[in-house]
């Protein structure tokens, strides 16, 4: 009776550690948190781009529309691969696009700008990153879709696809 | 010269309460910061890390601090902002409650065990 007790404990521990490994090792060890609930925009004010001037978040979001703010750098590859699909959506005109430049070389973004076409209606300077951390960003390329009540509905991480185009034009609609 | 003398015992005092309460504000920082997981780099807290994600979150939380936000405000700001996976400590809640309640019960069917053997040989 003793020997089958032990049996059934240290088989029992050997299938629990084997699931728990299975499990976790099957897992992806990269993190991308997720955003399940809704959020509030931060509040916050920040530089243009283009005037210099400094603009709220109460202005840029002002509109009744859907919003689709992009963090974006020059320097980041996946930002040029993913800037055709922005130019598509900017022409929808259910949506304005915000860009947030995202520690960058000023000179570059506006010469990135310039030679890719400009799909964002503002864009605006984080020089030290903390206003992509405000929005819940940890890196480049992100976007998130603001939703008429000024709620951040859903996070991309890295660039988005024509999947993703589709999904966002179905939202919106 | 009384005058003189009290305002310079005055500077000094607020200069020595200024700078004690910086230290306390960069104790406060760094313990945070030693809590909180860099994102993007392996196995290494923000406090360690020198990329651009960690000294934005650096930033962040001076600036938080300065704001007079308690360190648990903080941690919730950044697991708003995160998930839970960011916070090195994990709360309790239902992802977490094998992680926090499965050493109690090992600890406790340990103890069964050994009492259970202490009387056998007794």
């Amino acid at each position: 009776m003793k020997n089958k007790i032990n049996l059934f404990v240290i088989s029992f521990f050997l299938v629990f550690c084997f699931v728990i490994f299975y499990k976790g090792l099957n897992n992806s060890s990269i993190y991308t948190p997720k955003n399940i609930n809704k959020k509030n925009i931060p509040i916050f004010e920040a530089k243009d781009l283009n005037s210099s001037a400094y603009l709220n978040s109460k202005i840029i979001f002002q509109e009744d529309t859907f919003y689709i703010v992009n963090v974006w750098a020059s320097w980041c590859a996946p930002c040029r691969v993913e800037h055709p699909l922005l130019m598509e959506l900017s022409k929808n005109q259910s949506i304005k696009l915000v860009g947030i430049n995202y520690r960058d070389n000023l000179n570059n973004a506006k010469k990135f700008i310039n030679e890719l076409g400009n799909p964002y209606f503002q864009t605006i300077i984080d020089s030290d990153g903390t206003l992509s951390v405000e929005f819940g960003a940890y890196g480049v390329p992100e976007t998130f879709i603001i939703d008429k009540n000024k709620m951040i509905i859903k996070k991309i991480t890295g660039p988005i696809n024509e999947k993703i185009v589709k999904e966002i034009k179905l939202i919106i609609k | 010269m009384k005058i003189l003398r009290i305002f310079m015992i005055l500077f000094l005092f607020i200069g020595f309460s200024q700078s004690k309460s910086n230290e306390k504000n960069d104790e406060l920082k760094n313990k945070i910061l030693k809590n909180i997981r860099c994102l993007i780099c392996q196995g290494q807290s923000v406090y360690d890390s020198e990329s651009e994600f960690a000294s934005s979150i650096k930033l962040i939380v001076d600036r938080k601090i300065n704001e007079g936000l308690k360190e648990e405000l903080i941690f919730e700001f950044l697991r708003e902002k995160y998930g839970d996976w960011v916070i090195y400590d994990p709360i309790l809640n239902k992802k977490t409650y094998i992680l926090w309640l499965l050493p109690l019960l090992l600890f406790l069917l340990g103890g069964a065990i050994m009492r259970k053997k202490l009387k056998f040989t007794n």
